[in-house]
């Protein structure tokens, strides 16, 4: 007898994708999807999209969706988390989402320990609006903001969140992962499930960094995006758990 | 019901409490603390939340996550805390959802101070984010009525699934006046079917959302909140109107000013100049009809708008005068009160006597 | 036939990063066909070697592929 071992997660809609060939957005989607699937949280889930590329995941995810603001979304998700706590509210933010508009919106949730996901989906560039120079851009990058590559003594040196957020008490968990290859996306699905699962279980901030490609904007096929990430974005974006501050942690 | 002495800015946020307002998210700002402070302390005592956010743009966005979800929810700022959140004000309004928004006014621009003012007229009814929204926007002159329009309010925002903005400003936040609690005239309101409370995997999933990327969509968009605003206009208009029948000065002012206004009518009145007070109490929808008939009555020589502000509800009143009388304008923007004889003195001015 | 895949074709992207975890190096481009969205969409020859791992549906952007496996 034949049996489906794999298939689209019933925690997407059936909308078609509208990011770019071979772009990791659809993956991540996909692994917050099943996570949300396996523990069977899609009919009491509330996501928040953020603005850029992933602005329309609301589309996308069948839990029901806000989409919020440049930069709002960890504000947004505190709405419905302090007035709904029996709610599983996670964010999906890009870097300049979360890192350069909405820096203070999501500090302040970590401050706070609001029992909220944050899917942080880091790519070193602005997408949607046509690959300018993102907080998390590389130096030496190229940007269409940043036409000789960013600059460090005219923008600094890149943002690295979860370093920065894992400094904070509030922040429950935070990791950083990649989707580069299937060991590293499992791994990546394994720090989204434990960042719900501990919103579940009433720990505070939860943050899960996903390093990603943007093929199109960085100017290369998406195989090539893929060694690029590699090469590039993890010497400076190391993988790995940042904060971990549950029991078990302890 | 016995009276009891309230404090302005108190009596607001007990009168969202009362009106089963159980979530508040705020920043603290001049002239209107006692909001948060009183909210701080009450809503743990009903099961609420209050919280005091990094910011008024966070703490609007919160609004905008507890209304989404279906939750009857409120915030309140002053002048420049309102200037930033008016980008979640535009989102709520484009999203359709309801929740009440308090402007305790102070002088501007800028930082301006901590005194009385009027001067966020325009932003209020115009809007002062982008694109072409309108909220409605409810002007107490006592602290009674600003407990009454506190509970209608959210009603208001329920029924029409739009953001409604109590305007008053630092006096009326500041001073005690008796009252006595009453409760809004009932009304049929629909139930919360968009609300993103979760599908139970019983429904498709619900989406909050201001983005239609489709000129098309977008354009349905805006004529459908059109179709809204048209109703409100038609149903929502409040105003009063005191003194002489057959004026032979119409006063126009609303809040803190129309009490000054209301004296300086009284004056005139024993002094045998026959003058009414219009006061609008929706400043959004403007009674528009209603004042050009007190305006055109036979005897009227001089309609004057009296405002805390350089003048702005000015612009109203003469669109809704119609060029049929003569407009003028009397008061200042910065925070200095006019007193009624000052109001007097150019209302006889511009008589001529 | 142990295990075979099956994609949506029409959705696919020709992105190519199915091919790249294949540990059977069985998936291709259909270079002789073109799809609705205009894309040479991926396919497997050779289903035969195929052994319902899943990491080409699992890394698949656009969750167009699905996997069958023979069960006893």
């Amino acid at each position: 007898m034949e049996k489906i071992v794999y298939q689209k997660s019933k925690g997407l809609t059936d909308a078609e994708l509208h990011y770019c060939p071979g772009c990791t957005h659809g993956t991540i989607h996909k692994l917050v999807a099943e996570s949300l699937e396996e523990l069977g949280l899609v009919g009491t889930t509330v996501g928040i999209a953020p603005v850029g590329c992933s602005v329309f995941a609301y589309n996308y995810f069948a839990c029901d969706m806000q989409e919020a603001a440049h930069g709002r979304a960890p504000a947004v998700a505190t709405g419905i988390k302090r007035t709904h706590p029996e709610l599983t509210v996670f964010t999906y933010q890009g870097d300049g989402d979360l890192a350069a508009i909405g820096t203070a919106e999501i500090v302040h949730s970590a401050m706070r320990g609001e029992k909220i996901t944050t899917i942080f989906v880091n790519n070193a560039i602005y997408g949607m609006t046509g690959g300018q120079m993102a907080p998390t851009t590389l130096v030496g990058q190229k940007a269409t903001t940043a036409p000789y590559g960013r600059q460090q003594d005219h923008y600094g040196s890149p943002i690295r969140m979860c370093e920065l957020l894992s400094t904070i008490d509030g922040t429950a968990y935070a990791e950083r992962v990649t989707v580069t290859d299937i060991p590293n996306l499992m791994k990546a699905k394994r720090a989204i499930k434990k960042a719900f699962t501990l919103q579940q279980q009433g720990a505070g901030f939860t943050f899960v960094e996903v390093l990603s490609t943007c093929p199109t904007n960085w100017g290369m096929t998406p195989l090539k995006a893929i060694d690029w990430l590699k090469n590039n974005m993890i010497p400076y974006f190391p993988l790995g758990v940042y904060a971990d501050r549950t029991e078990e942690a302890k | 019901m016995a009276k009891e002495l309230w404090k302005g800015n108190e009596a607001i946020a007990e009168a969202a409490i009362k009106a089963g307002c159980k979530f508040f998210f705020g920043y603290p700002i001049t002239p209107q603390n006692e909001i948060p402070e009183y909210f701080s302390k009450r809503l743990p005592e009903v099961s609420g939340c209050f919280l005091q956010a990094e910011s008024e743009i966070a703490a609007i966005n919160m609004v905008y996550g507890a209304a989404g979800a279906g939750s009857r929810v409120m915030t309140s700022s002053s002048s420049p805390g309102i200037s930033l959140k008016q980008e979640g004000i535009t989102y709520i309004a484009c999203a359709e959802l309801p929740a009440v928004i308090v402007n305790m006014m102070r002088g501007g621009p800028g930082l301006g101070n901590i005194a009385p003012s009027q001067a966020d007229y325009y932003q209020a009814t115009r809007g002062g984010g982008n694109g072409d929204y309108r909220t409605v926007v409810l002007a107490p002159a006592t602290i009674q009525e600003a407990t009454d329009l506190v509970q209608e309010a959210f009603d208001i925002a329920d029924m029409y699934r739009i953001p409604v903005v109590v305007l008053a400003d630092g006096m009326i936040g500041q001073m005690m006046e008796a009252i006595e609690w009453r409760t809004p005239k009932k009304r049929e309101l629909p139930k919360k079917t968009w609300a993103t409370d979760g599908t139970k995997l019983q429904r498709q999933h619900n989406i909050v959302n201001s983005l239609f990327i489709d000129a098309g969509d977008c354009t349905v968009q805006n004529q459908k909140l059109a179709k809204k605003y048209e109703a409100i206009v038609q149903n929502e208009i409040k105003y009063s109107i005191t003194g002489e029948e057959d004026p032979e000065v119409v006063f126009v002012a609303y809040g803190t000013m129309s009490r000054v206004a209301r004296a300086a009518c009284m004056r005139l009145n024993e002094q045998g100049i026959k003058a009414s007070l219009f006061r609008p109490i929706t400043l959004w929808p403007f009674p528009t009809e209603q004042l050009k008939a007190e305006a055109v009555k036979p005897n009227v020589k001089a309609v004057i708008t009296v405002e805390l502000s350089m003048g702005q509800m000015v612009d109203d009143v003469k669109i809704a005068v119609e060029g049929a009388k003569k407009v003028s304008f009397v008061g200042t923007g910065g925070g200095i009160i006019p007193t009624p004889q000052e109001i007097e003195e150019a209302a006889k001015k511009i008589l001529g006597r | 036939m142990a295990a075979r895949v099956t994609f949506d074709r029409d959705r696919c992207k020709g992105c190519e990063l199915c091919i790249s975890v294949c540990p059977k190096h069985i998936v291709s481009i259909d270079e002789a066909n073109t799809n609705r969205k205009g894309y040479h969409p991926a396919h497997v020859k050779d289903m035969d070697q195929c052994t319902g791992c899943a990491s080409c549906a699992r890394i698949c952007p656009d969750s167009i592929i699905t996997v069958y496996r023979e069960v006893k």
